[in-house]
């Protein structure tokens, strides 16, 4: 058994600093293992959110020596430990206390979407006929864990602070698992454009690599809405027809 | 009185897992005020770790299922000591339940001819489990989740519930706090549904997240409820045992459905020893034959790696017990073999298997694909709960009181079959739903007393006062429980021990009198602890209560000073119930006769 040191941020609103404390490492210790012993036996009250521990959930999210990740599936064996393990909370969001943020605005902007809207069903059951082919695209977006890693990681948010304007990788990725549905008759691609800001994103692919579910977020999401959105807004021959046609 | 804030609305539902979900939509959907408590944020809940798939005879992917056979399936698996009725209404209405969440966005993987694919598992006759690889749940709760805000219901996240309110015997709302601001909240109610999901945390080893507490089983005990077969938890067979951080979290079913099989440590397949005589004409005889089922051959017979869960936990803890374990005391689960079968096996795995397979390459260093998992059985599922009415989901003490889900009992029996929560929840979830809405309808005028609220606080606010001290720490006081628990009433139990766990119990119920957190109100997880403590403590002791109780084997409940299935004894279930003096009373209750339609179906289907 190794002993490590963890620099864990331990404040509120009004502000806070890094604590260190010594942990006695067992074997494949993640980082949510390290701070739920921390908890245990040294600071009853230090604020964390974990469900799962299985990288199901989303919930343990943080930042690990400054990497957005889930503690949960951190190895401690995959980090330095000569040096001190730095934990923190998601800067993105307001922090409430120690490792726990306030990310309730994700839960607003996904409210602000259009819902998901299907066509009547096609068969007798009541159901519809759907290939797997089809189904498997909006599949990857549905492994999505709602962790909110690639909202933390995202610059318009984190560094811009654009949280009116723009609903951030997770909200792209949740309206494409709509738009792609192969039996969803909504339309959100003048929201995208007007209220959804996806024109901030500038495709630096920051969400796609810190997405623990692996969702390929800026490519197989992010792209193709732009590319709807500039089929529907900006493709001067459609402009210039519906100019002629009075549309 | 301290401060605190009033919410009102007419159907209160505590819990926000799929049964939780599933209830708020229907009660809304009728047109009343919905509140919607979350212990976590909305859909962090533990359906999202649900992995298999949900359990409905749609007959996608063999013509030859029905209802009918689901339903004599689920009593078989249950050892007949289920709430016939719920088995019925479960097996016939779970269809159109998953059914309606394609029209509220899920995606469920195919069949060839483009509908909604089913996979086997153990105890079920045919393929019926609807899944999307191995993260059914997550798709489950997504799609109940993502619907439901568009409804309208008032959702409070991570806000816990401390004490149900009554008013003369109907319920009239519940005490809670903020987890965030530690504010104290009154919601006065004119229904409660209970949809708070397992017990899990009472043991040492188990799948399930630290919300698991009892605490709807515990809140609706305190508030006159009965709690029926609490002798019944599930020990899945296959948890991960190694390494020591992970041990407990699931390895899903799925994988051997897919034809993965479990072989101790001389390489024998030591499943096809011993079959329970209820399963001996629908198990093959050899790995070829269990193979040729796997793959959809419908003349096969179902591998015994496919029995149900109680049998292969305990396989596996006689393997361990004689020697014949993996390394690190549990046994083999091998998926990588069926290379011998498939070509490209590995591509094969990751696409049924993503998560198992990100699972332990990530967490244990093991490459599914090639090498075999060490599993173990872990605490995972309680079939005993709340009592309630079959057909409303009404508890059967507390007018205006119901249970969906996991925190409810009846229709699992002796033995939950996989696959048979997701729909479990679906179906009863909608029903309390339906129900409770009725009732706030119907029963409109209620009070709550001044003095339920000031008693109320001042329990909720005790243990912040206290200094944790060396002794009654929550966290120190919680792994004993989990310790005793596990020791004692575990897997494999007997009179000695389960008395020594009551003991036990009543002595650390005693400390935990004083038990102390210490820190401030916001955010304060020890506090949190402490107070859930309380129900732990209790669902614990119901537990041991019924185990000592039940002096044969049956179903999940394993008596090593009674080895035997006693004919009498599965004629009753275990009710327990607060007495007038505040002691934990048990009593046996004749299961009702069951109709002849349905006597006449579990005859037929054998």
């Amino acid at each position: 058994m190794k002993t490590a040191t963890f620099k864990v941020w331990r404040g509120n609103s009004d502000g806070g600093d890094f604590q260190s404390y010594e942990v006695e490492l067992d074997h494949g210790y993640v980082v949510l293992d390290a701070i739920h012993q921390i908890q245990a036996e040294q600071a009853n009250d230090m604020a964390v959110r974990w469900n799962c521990k299985a990288g199901k959930c989303g919930s343990c999210s943080a930042e690990v020596n400054g990497q957005p990740r889930l503690m949960c599936m951190t190895r401690c064996d995959d980090l330095d430990l000569d040096k001190p393990v730095t934990v923190e909370p998601m800067r993105t969001f307001p922090v409430i206390k120690d490792l726990v943020t306030d990310v309730s605005w994700n839960y607003e902007v996904k409210a602000s979407i259009a819902k998901f809207a299907p066509k009547p069903s096609d068969q007798d059951d009541g159901t519809w006929y759907m290939e797997q082919y089809d189904v498997e695209r909006p599949q990857e977006f549905r492994k999505c864990i709602e962790c909110f890693l690639c909202q933390d990681v995202c610059h318009v948010l984190r560094d811009h602070h654009m949280h009116d304007e723009f609903a951030g990788p997770r909200h792209f990725v949740y309206t494409a698992n709509m738009e792609m549905n192969p039996i969803d008759v909504g339309d959100r691609v003048v929201s995208l454009r007007d209220e959804l800001g996806l024109g901030y994103c500038n495709i630096t692919k920051c969400c796609t690599k810190v997405c623990p579910e692996g969702i390929a977020i800026t490519d197989n999401a992010i792209i193709p809405l732009k590319e709807r959105v500039v089929d529907r807004s900006y493709d001067p021959i459609a402009a210039l027809i519906s100019m002629v046609k009075g549309g | 009185m301290a401060d605190h804030k009033v919410v009102e609305h007419d159907v209160l539902v505590i819990g926000a897992g799929g049964a939780g979900l599933r209830a708020a939509i229907e009660a809304a959907s009728a047109g009343v005020s919905v509140g919607l408590i979350c212990k976590s944020l909305l859909g962090k809940a533990h359906t999202v770790m649900a992995e298999g798939g949900v359990a409905a005879a749609l007959a996608n992917a063999d013509e030859r299922d029905s209802w009918k056979v689901h339903f004599a399936d689920t009593m078989r698996g249950g050892q007949y000591l289920n709430n016939w009725r719920m088995a019925e209404l479960h097996a016939k209405e779970a269809p159109d339940r998953v059914r309606e969440l394609e029209g509220w966005g899920a995606l469920m993987d195919r069949t060839p001819d483009g509908k909604m694919n089913q996979r086997n598992f153990g105890g079920h006759a045919y393929p019926r489990l609807a899944h999307v690889g191995d993260r059914t749940g997550l798709e489950m709760i997504r799609t109940l989740q993502d619907h439901s805000i568009h409804q309208d219901i008032d959702v409070h996240m991570e806000v816990t519930v401390h004490k149900l309110f009554k008013d003369g015997d109907r319920v009239a709302g519940a005490f809670a706090y903020d987890r965030g601001t530690g504010e104290f909240m009154v919601f006065k109610a004119k229904a409660v549904v209970m949809a708070t999901g397992g017990i899990g945390r009472a043991f040492l080893v188990t799948s399930n997240s630290w919300e698991y507490t009892g605490d709807g089983h515990a809140l609706a005990y305190h508030a006159g409820a009965e709690l029926v077969d609490m002798e019944f938890i599930q020990f899945h067979p296959t948890g991960m045992v190694w390494p020591p951080s992970v041990r407990g979290i699931l390895v899903t079913e799925g994988v051997r459905g897919e034809g993965g099989i479990l072989k101790n440590s001389e390489g024998k397949r030591f499943m096809f020893d011993d079959i329970p005589p209820l399963y001996q004409g629908s198990t093959a005889d050899t790995p070829e034959e269990g193979w040729r089922y796997v793959i959809g051959d419908r003349d096969a017979r179902r591998p015994p790696e496919l029995l149900t869960r109680d049998h292969v936990a305990r396989k596996i803890t006689k393997e361990v017990k004689e020697g014949r374990g993996s390394p690190h005391g549990g046994a083999f689960l091998d998926i990588a073999w069926i290379k011998e079968h498939i070509k490209d096996s590995e591509a094969h795995i990751k696409k049924k298997l993503p998560s198992m397979y990100h699972q332990f390459k990530e967490l244990a260093g093991i490459d599914i694909t090639k090498e075999p998992m060490e599993v173990g059985p872990t605490t995972h599922y309680v079939m005993g709960g709340i009592k309630v009415d079959g057909d409303t989901q009404m508890a059967t003490t507390v007018p205006g009181l119901f249970a969906a889900g996991e925190c409810a009992g009846g229709l699992h029996g002796a033995n939950r079959l996989g696959g048979n929560s997701l729909s479990d929840l679906l179906v009863f979830g909608k029903r309390a739903g339906e129900y409770a809405a009725k009732f706030a309808q119907e029963n409109p005028s209620f009070t709550v007393s001044d003095d339920q609220i000031a008693v109320a606080e001042a329990e909720a606010i005790a243990p912040l006062s206290r200094d944790p001290g060396a002794d009654v720490g929550p966290y120190r006081l919680q792994a004993e429980l989990q310790k005793l628990m596990q020791d004692k009433a575990g897997i494999a139990r007997e009179e000695e021990g389960l008395k020594e766990a009551h003991e036990e119990l009543l002595q650390l119920k005693a400390r935990a009198e004083v038990m102390g957190s210490g820190g401030s109100r916001d955010y304060n997880p020890g506090w949190h602890t402490a107070l859930d403590l309380h129900n732990l403590m209790t669902v614990a002791e119901a537990v041991v209560v019924a185990a000592e109780a039940r002096q044969e084997s049956r179903g999940a409940h394993s008596r090593i000073d009674h080895l035997e299935k006693k004919k009498e004894w599965g004629t009753f279930n275990h009710v327990i119930k607060k007495g007038s003096g505040g002691e934990m009373e048990i009593r046996r209750e004749p299961i009702p006769e069951i109709r002849q339609e349905l006597k006449d179906i579990i005859e037929e289907q054998g």
